[in-house]
């Protein structure tokens, strides 16, 4: 369906191409997952399947690259438009009108497709990705789950044969992830679309694909094959993986299912060895939280936008050293609360104390030494045109000596030169520089929103070492997160928000465990034991038996 | 175990007599005929929503029918019925809001109206003096401006009666916006001038986005420490706002391009040169036509060159239609309930223009000598017609859930 003849790509402005030896097919009606980390070319390499590269970016591509016979260095993309649909990582950006319905059918109208073939197509899809009750709302209204299904659904209706996906579930929480993999899965299965599709979270699609591309590193020939055999080579591998690495199974299991058949042996090696909840020494004994000082409480917090309570009668306090996970679907309060602890949100009812400041009515400077945020885009909060200037700035702001964000900047981001554009930047290397800009008030209490987006394992890897250092040096550390890896490695405490309200709070262990929806594979596969993340089983494999006794 | 027969008919729970008429979800009305429940308006939805159209065309008529009186009266009544007719038939869409801020601009503009001609005077002779103001002294050069001096209650008068005017169009203008979906306006273009429809469409979506890019920046520059008010908060955020928007738009331009966007159908030369002449004709002479209109000269020729004008224009947008392979997915039909709705703007425009034969001290009451403007009966229930979509338009559904992501 698609083939790939000795395709390289090289952008205007860089040294050496970003892709190289591309030299494949995807056959037709298979799901083809692409792996690789940030900066291989995942995206360039799709945008070549749609004609967007080089059409539309620029850049010089060399070999061929044809879509069901048709040559993309002759059409354009508007002309590939009929057989190739194409949903980005960023819903709200692919949408052209403002209802469900009009978004249905607008490749239809350029595509000149007759009135009432429109019209049954447009019933069709909204049956088939169970869009029917929200044919008539505004695109803005919806959830991330709805929103990414109606992306889908919009390329749908042309009736592609291939539909290229970049990172369609990262922004998602599991269950809306969960949503826009079981539609993949019947397009797939039932409708013999052609799926290419890049996502760094392996640990929700893997088990789907029928077949890993795998891009080892920038430039690099790539690798093609069975799951199980690449995920023995990918260099981005999901826990369920990297427990079977751990365990030695061949073949490698890709599913939760596929490990506990396996799974039995390692449950009884691991049955007498110290279960972490008993005092491993990553986790901290519960005792120590609620002996010292809060540096934040929140009292009967009430939140409205508008008439709807977006967040009701919280209460709650965290510890300084403690590390705690906050979770929860889409639109459950969590971006609320953190902005209520940095008085971006002011309540309609309750206190909120930080540090013995109400956020919201504190001077700014001075609050930023009790409390700082990341958010979601950390884009935000950088506003300079190199990083020396924008170090400088956080420097002048926090009323800290000069070159101390500097200093956290070369810790936590080695590497990065000082005349370095933060655009350049990547997604990973962004989130260091506003976490050092935040750091440089050395505020008690850090707030991440959705820190994990967008980052590949290694990055991922990277943050959770810089905010267990942080944990360790008395810093409360609270994440708003959808990822169950990143909790589960991290944190100490989980708080699950559904509604605007707590209706979950206590030692991850216990929290996550009992969920299905919030219960990292590890545990999954190692239930009823409670085991949280590889590193765990690993140190507990390492010590001899007698040793845990 | 014995079924129960399939056939037999469905006895009624609590035993009366089989309902004869299909039940219907409404309030029962015993007084209500059934030709009476057919004619009532329904519940919108996509099927019989109103042409936006319509809304435009009986707004046009309002504001056409304002522009013949200086009646305060009159004019509060035009106000009255567009208003009734917005808080009956709009809908919970951000448009919709917009009603409020158009009633605003005009106070707004009555008020700037009566302010300079308190302060810079008036051409109105007047013997009511109100009171008197020191009269700036100028240079001869300036002669026929004054500043300051005398001020009538003739004059104040009379620029109240004219800033009414002016607001009551505003006003007018502002319950079509209300009521008319801008994007569903903007698809019923001709095909040829579709391209232009989606870049204002596009824009509209992009104002609101820019708008709310400004507000989460300024709030995030509370986490860097600053304060989020002020001059210096707007000019730094400047840039990075502009980098996000103009991110944003090329985004959508890839997605457009991806989805198909300017795919075009080949046509010959001679059919395009074709339509750039009929067009820029037409358009040619629709404009000399309107100017020959307002301007009291060309009474003969005025109307034949509008419409000469007008068809040449539309042929030319058809002909230039053939150029775009699109088609429409359920454009919004001009039924019957549209034409009544545009037929009721048009008949007040109408009766009005009428009206300035039969009545014209009525509708232009006079300021020299002061007089109390009176209600004329016939004008005042022409302009009641109006209303008429208030009853017959489709009612927009209750707010359904509007919950705001977070």
């Amino acid at each position: 369906m698609i083939r790939f003849e000795k395709v390289s790509v090289t952008y205007a402005d860089a040294g050496r191409p970003t892709l190289q030896h591309i030299d494949l097919t995807v056959p037709e009606g298979e799901l083809v997952l692409l792996v690789g980390e940030s900066g291989v070319g995942k995206s360039t390499l799709l945008g070549t399947v749609c004609g967007l590269v080089p059409h539309f970016t620029g850049g010089t591509l060399r070999g061929r690259v044809t879509v069901d016979g048709r040559d993309t260095r002759t059409h354009k993309p508007r002309e590939l438009a009929d057989l190739v649909g194409t949903v980005g990582q960023d819903p709200l950006a692919h949408f052209v009108t403002d209802t469900v319905e009009d978004e249905l059918a607008y490749g239809m109208e350029s595509l000149g497709i007759a009135p009432d073939v429109m019209r049954r197509r447009v019933e069709e899809t909204l049956d088939l990705l169970g869009l029917a009750e929200l044919r008539d709302r505004p695109i803005a209204t919806l959830s991330g789950g709805q929103q990414q299904r109606v992306a889908i659904g919009s390329v749908l209706t042309t009736h592609p044969k291939v539909l290229v996906l970049d990172e369609p579930t990262s922004a998602l929480d599991p269950a809306a992830a969960e949503e826009v993999l079981a539609v993949l899965q019947r397009l797939v299965h039932d409708l013999g679309t052609t799926v290419l599709m890049a996502e760094h979270r392996l640990e929700r699609v893997v088990q789907y694909a029928d077949q890993v591309l795998v891009l080892p590193a920038p430039g690099e020939a790539p690798l093609m094959g069975a799951p199980a055999e690449m995920m023995t080579r990918s260099p981005v591998y999901p826990p369920v993986v990297g427990l079977g690495r751990l365990a030695g199974w061949s073949p490698l299991p890709l599913s939760v299912r596929d490990a506990r058949r396996r799974a039995a042996s390692l449950r009884e090696r691991l049955a007498d060895r110290s279960a972490p909840l008993s005092g491993s020494a990553e986790r901290k004994p519960d005792a120590s939280r609620g002996q010292r000082d809060p540096v934040a409480t929140l009292s009967k917090l009430t939140v409205r936008r508008g008439r709807a309570e977006t967040l009701r009668g919280i209460d709650l306090a965290f510890s300084p050293g403690e590390t705690v996970a906050l979770m929860g679907r889409n639109g459950a309060g969590k971006s609320t609360l953190l902005g209520t602890l940095v008085g971006m949100v002011a309540p309609a009812s309750g206190t909120v104390v930080v540090g013995g400041l109400t956020p919201r009515r504190a001077a700014p400077a001075e609050l930023i030494r009790q409390v700082g945020l990341v958010p979601q885009e950390p884009r935000d909060l950088l506003y300079a045109d190199t990083v020396a200037a924008e170090c400088a700035a956080a420097d002048a702001d926090a009323d800290a000596a000069p070159g101390s964000c500097r200093a956290l900047v070369s810790e936590l981001l080695p590497g990065v030169a000082d005349e370095t554009h933060p655009r350049d930047l990547s997604e990973g290397q962004r989130l260091a520089l506003a976490l050092a800009i935040v750091l440089t008030g050395r505020p008690p209490l850090l707030l991440l929103d959705e820190p994990t987006r967008g980052l590949d394992y290694a990055a991922k890897a990277r943050l959770a070492t810089i905010l267990k250092g942080l944990a360790a040096d008395g810093h409360a550390v609270v994440l708003a997160t959808h990822d169950v890896e990143l909790a589960a490695d991290l944190a100490d405490r989980v708080l699950i928000m559904a509604d605007g309200e707590i209706v979950a709070d206590g030692p991850t262990a216990e929290v996550v465990v009992s969920s299905p929806a919030f219960a990292p594979q590890v545990t999954k596969v190692l239930a009823p034991q409670h085991w949280l993340t590889v590193s765990e089983v690993e140190r507990a494999l390492a010590q001899r038996p007698q040793d845990s006794l | 175990m014995s079924q129960p027969p399939v056939d037999r008919p469905h006895p009624r729970l609590d035993g009366g007599a089989p309902i004869a008429e299909p039940a219907e979800p409404t309030v029962p009305d015993p007084s209500a005929g059934t030709w009476w429940r057919a004619l009532r308006a329904p519940e919108a939805d996509r099927r019989n929503a109103l042409h936006p159209g319509a809304w435009w065309l009986w707004a046009l008529g309002l504001a056409t029918a304002a522009s013949r009186t200086t009646n305060p009266l009159l004019l509060g009544l035009l106000v009255a019925v567009a208003g009734y007719v917005v808080a009956a038939r709009r809908t919970d869409a951000p448009w919709a809001r917009s009603y409020a801020a158009f009633v605003k601009l005009g106070l707004f503009v009555i008020a700037v109206r009566v302010l300079f001609s308190v302060a810079l005077g008036s051409p109105i002779p007047g013997t009511h003096t109100l009171l008197l103001l020191p009269e700036v002294p100028l240079p001869d050069w300036a002669r026929g401006i004054r500043v300051g001096g005398r001020i009538t209650a003739e004059q104040v008068v009379f620029a109240l009666y004219d800033g009414a005017k002016l607001a009551t169009l505003l006003i007018c203008v502002g319950a079509a916006n209300a009521l008319a979906n801008p994007a569903r306006l903007l698809k019923s273009l001709p095909g040829a001038l579709y391209e232009v429809g989606v870049a204002v469409v596009v824009a509209m979506t992009f104002a609101p986005n820019l708008v709310a890019d400004i507000a989460r920046l300024r709030t995030a520059r509370r986490l860097r420490g600053r304060r989020t008010g002020g001059i210096g908060a707007i000019a730094q955020i400047g840039l990075p706002v502009l980098e996000g928007a103009l991110e944003r738009s090329i985004a959508i331009a890839a997605s457009m391009d991806a989805r198909g966007y300017g795919r075009s159908a080949q046509v010959p030369p001679a059919v395009r040169h074709t339509t750039t002449a009929l067009t820029l004709g037409g358009l040619l002479g629709v404009c000399a036509g309107s100017y020959a209109l307002l301007t009291a000269e060309g009474g003969s020729y005025a109307l034949p060159l509008l419409f000469i004008g007008l068809i040449t224009a539309v042929a030319g947008l058809r002909l230039g239609g053939r150029r775009s392979v699109r088609t429409r997915y359920r454009p919004d039909r001009f039924g019957p309930r549209s034409w009544c709705v545009a037929g009721s703007g048009a008949a007040v425009a109408v009766l009005m223009i009428w009206a300035g034969g039969y009545a014209p001290d009525a509708l232009h009451p006079s300021v020299v000598p002061l007089v109390v403007p009176a209600l004329p009966l016939w004008p005042a229930l022409s302009i009641l017609i109006g209303l008429l979509p208030a009853f017959i338009a489709p009612v927009p559904p209750l707010s359904q859930s509007t919950k705001e992501s977070a």
